[in-house]
């Protein structure tokens, strides 16, 4: 039998990718998109009130001070590589193959954990300085902004650990393929706003 | 036929992990590129800032094509629409906040 791609997106489709093949799959990559365009305003709001708060230090430790160059690098490249290994994840399941799928979400955790092992080593020397989150309006800014980041982080290591013991039961089915797609949509998000970070806080902050 | 059942075993054509390439090497590039300007102090700090901001746009073309398939979905691409929205009161929310705030505050604790 053959299939018109009319009648396709009404009854499900052979072809295409596995995730978007069952309607009812595919609306909620439309949905999880949404939710994606709300969280860029979250992530808006706290952008802007540490632009607005940046240099109120209260005599306190400054951006300049505080920030360390090797640990945000780090961070960083731990990042944005784990986008790249979440994105072959993503690539192996369209190929079909499981195995390579569990490979590079692993690979993909490992370093978000290495990320938020980073994170809360920087957390922890800058609060053995003194600059606590009620140092200063900068401080608090800058722990609101960036550990709001962080948590994503953790939700999503936690949320791609449950997806990958889905796919290791159930196999690669259009229910799975999905939860996969959308949990790296999460992640490469995730990076996009870390980009921002290192970029208005970090970077912005030592060269200021 | 038998692509019916739903698992992707079924299909004989195979992705390239290409795109995905490009697209870690272009996120690399921009973010090095970034780095190295800010911390060599090459710049003054208002064209840099400018400049820093641009490169992290970029980033966000690279993972919206390269690695998140923004382009495809059922039927019309509504969340395309949501998420330009979504970008432009973003961006709307912080510069306007930084362009208010401009107007002299004496606030400095």
């Amino acid at each position: 039998m053959s299939i018109t791609p009319a009648s396709a997106s009404h009854h499900g489709r052979s072809h295409g990718p596995l995730e978007y093949r069952d309607p009812h799959q595919a609306v909620k990559i439309t949905g999880f998109w949404i939710f994606l365009a709300t969280d860029m305003l979250l992530f808006g709001c706290l952008f802007a009130t540490y632009l607005v708060l940046r240099t109120h230090t209260d005599g306190g430790p400054t951006a300049a001070h505080l920030f360390d160059v090797p640990g945000f690098t780090a961070e960083t490249f731990a990042l944005l590589t784990s986008s790249f290994t979440g994105g072959l994840a993503t690539l192996a399941m369209r190929n079909g193959n499981r195995k390579w799928v569990m490979i590079w979400m692993v690979l993909t955790m490992l370093l978000g954990l290495t990320f938020i092992g980073l994170e809360v080593q920087e957390f922890v020397a800058d609060v053995g300085q003194g600059a606590t989150a009620h140092r200063s309006a900068f401080l608090s800014a800058f722990y609101t902004l960036v550990g709001t980041h962080g948590t994503h982080v953790s939700i999503g290591l936690i949320w791609m650990l449950l997806t990958l013991i889905q796919i290791a039961r159930r196999g690669l089915t259009a229910k799975t393929a999905r939860k996969l797609f959308v949990v790296n949509l999460y992640w490469h998000f995730l990076d996009v706003v870390w980009v921002f970070i290192f970029t208005i806080v970090y970077l912005s902050g030592v060269v200021m | 036929m038998s692509g019916m059942n739903g698992t992707v075993q079924s299909r004989s054509e195979r992705h390239s992990p290409k795109l995905y390439i490009i697209g870690y090497a272009a996120s690399l590039v921009l973010t090095a590129i970034s780095f190295v300007l800010a911390l060599t102090h090459s710049m003054h700090v208002g064209p840099l800032v400018v400049l820093l901001t641009v490169l992290a746009g970029l980033q966000i073309i690279v993972q919206l094509f390269f690695f998140m398939h923004v382009t495809e979905s059922e039927g019309p691409p509504y969340h395309v629409v949501l998420l330009t929205l979504g970008l432009i009161f973003t961006f709307a929310v912080a510069l306007m906040s930084v362009w208010i705030m401009a107007f002299g505050t004496n606030v400095s604790y």
